[in-house]
């Protein structure tokens, strides 16, 4: 049974079609991640699978139910997390547990305030929260009613660089207690960080999708070279310049030995040599940018 | 109905906590303390009145007094039926709310509930503290009590139910605006109705009807005023009844308190909907 199902989402608001046959899962216990430019539609996918947008078509199976109930064990942050300022953070959490439907002992509930460092703010009102605050507050509503899906949008907008750090090892936690979560964010490290798989969307539908390996699965040599000669610019195939360095794809480590002594051989000077991966974020851009050009 | 019960009671703690709670409070015992000290004068001043005048008088102020309140219950439960559903939904209060296993209609009956709970019992705190005013004051005490405050606190009910109706719709100010702009505006339609029927226009008197039906603020009120006053006055002034905005001549017919309950099932149910296709 997979945690997130969805199929043939879309949803136009008014001239705008904001998402255009966006299929996708999410398995469980993986951390799947949502990439894409502003107003690629990721918010709203996300508001379709949890019933705050009603879908124009489309089905969305969470945790192999639908509708209402499927929603018992899911915990969610929002992009815009605001929370009743005159609560405290401590009732704030037990409105949730409540609204579950779940039986959450005190101490726990106080557990997951301690989890993302609001252990002594529990009974200070959410009104003089600061924004960084509230986020961390949102994150505990997320994980308080012991969740099977988290669902993530851009869950450190707020946060400073030790927040990020503390969030990055609450995703690797819950991918370790066979939590699935669902994670927009911009923050392309982090979601490179932690992620099993990406789906990148763009202009509200899928431009790209598949694990790390296979998105990013095309690997680079650089090279620092002197004395290239055409037989030598030959011999090293589809290169591209990158100031000093040549930069050439190649389909794995193994070729590289066989590369540089057929260099040397056509007397060539080599000072450096460099494998290399390209990042998330080259292939993102390549991506959105690709999709321009179509 | 758990659900329904959560939320009426996060509604409550929400108006207890609010600063709307404190301003209610301060306009209240500011009313109540001129309301007493008019009432003072009154068997000070005119102390040359009939037994029978000095109870028009009573119960002609204590109608405009209890209208006074009414409105301030009107202006609080509409102000905060605004904010607790349109409020929450543009500030993304809700959103964390009904992304929950949670049903709309479940959560707006909660608030529905939790409003009127709020609305009812300042109606009745408020309105007991001013019918023992009275009676301190001046020994005037009405012939219904329970019943006009009842229909008082009907008129709160109303008035928040077209609130969150409108809240579905419109921002937050808006809804509390417009909800006590139709207040006033069918307010005055039952005094120009009142005034059609006094001087024999039917025409403008169909005004005053056409409204109380439209929105029940105002017919319920006149049944209130009708609770409050002393049944005996209308036979013996009955000239000063006619038209006449703060004193009610008819009592309320069961059809019309039928016609509110439906009218107030419908609004509600027409927000439930309103608010079940609304995307967030």
């Amino acid at each position: 049974m997979t945690a997130v199902w969805a199929s043939g989402l879309r949803k136009r608001y008014k001239r705008r079609q904001a998402v255009d046959g966006v299929s996708f899962t999410v398995g469980r216990g993986e951390v799947l991640g949502l990439l894409g430019p502003n107003g690629a539609g990721k918010t709203t996918v996300i508001k379709m699978l949890l019933g705050l947008v009603q879908p124009d078509a489309g089905e969305v199976l969470l945790l192999g139910r639908r509708g209402t109930q499927a929603r018992e064990r899911v915990g969610y942050l929002p992009e815009l997390f605001r929370y009743q300022p005159w609560l405290t953070a401590a009732e704030v959490l037990r409105l949730h547990v409540r609204l579950a439907g779940a039986h959450i002992p005190d101490d726990e509930q106080r557990e997951t305030l301690g989890l993302v460092g609001l252990a002594d703010r529990a009974g200070d009102r959410v009104g003089g929260f600061s924004k960084g605050m509230q986020q961390r507050l949102g994150l505990a509503v997320a994980l308080v009613a012991r969740p099977e899906l988290v669902v993530l949008d851009e869950p450190t907008s707020a946060l400073d660089p030790i927040g990020r750090a503390d969030v990055r090892d609450l995703l690797l936690a819950l991918r370790d207690r066979q939590v699935a979560v669902l994670l927009n964010s911009h923050l392309i490290g982090e979601v490179e960080r932690v992620c099993d798989r990406v789906v990148i969307l763009d202009q509200g539908r899928i431009a790209a999708e598949g694990t790390l390996a296979e998105l990013l699965g095309q690997r680079e040599l650089r090279l620092r070279l002197d004395d290239v000669t055409a037989a030598a610019e030959d011999r090293l195939g589809g290169f591209t310049r990158d100031q000093d360095a040549y930069v050439v794809p190649i389909p794995d480590l193994d070729v590289v030995p066989e590369l540089v002594a057929d260099l040397v051989k056509l007397g060539v000077r080599v000072h450096a040599v460099e494998p290399g991966r390209i990042t998330l974020e080259e292939r993102l851009l390549e991506v959105i940018r690709g999709g321009e050009g179509r | 109905m758990r659900i329904v019960l959560t939320i009426a009671a996060l509604t409550l703690r929400e108006a207890a906590r609010r600063r709307v709670l404190r301003s209610l409070a301060v306009l209240t015992v500011l009313l109540l303390g001129l309301s007493a000290w008019g009432f003072s004068r009154i068997d000070a001043e005119f102390g040359g009145l009939t037994s029978g005048e000095s109870r028009l008088a009573a119960a002609l102020v204590l109608n405009l007094v209890m209208f006074g309140l009414s409105l301030i219950a009107a202006l609080g439960t509409a102000f905060l039926a605004g904010p607790t559903l349109s409020g929450e939904t543009e500030s993304g209060i809700a959103l964390a709310v009904l992304a929950r296993p949670v049903r709309r209609a479940a959560v707006l009956a909660g608030k529905w509930l939790g409003l009127v709970g709020f609305g009812a019992g300042f109606v009745a705190v408020a309105g007991s503290a001013q019918l023992v005013i009275v009676k301190v004051t001046t020994g005037y005490w009405p012939p219904d009590p329970v019943g006009g405050l009842a229909l008082l606190a009907g008129q709160a009910v109303v008035l928040l139910t077209l609130g969150l109706l409108l809240s579905t719709v419109i921002s937050p100010m808006a809804s509390g605006i417009v909800a006590v702009g139709l207040f006033g505006a069918t307010w005055i339609a039952g005094v120009v109705g009142g005034l059609g029927g006094a001087l024999g226009n039917k025409s403008v008197e169909r005004i005053g009807t056409v409204a109380q039906m439209l929105l029940p603020t105002d017919g319920l009120w006149r049944g209130a005023m009708r609770a409050f006053q002393d049944p005996s006055l209308i036979s013996q002034f009955s000239e000063a009844f006619k038209g006449h905005p703060f004193l009610s001549s008819a009592p309320l017919t069961g059809t019309y308190l039928a016609w509110a309950v439906v009218w107030v099932a419908l609004v509600l149910g027409l927000a439930a909907v309103s608010f079940q296709r609304r995307d967030l």
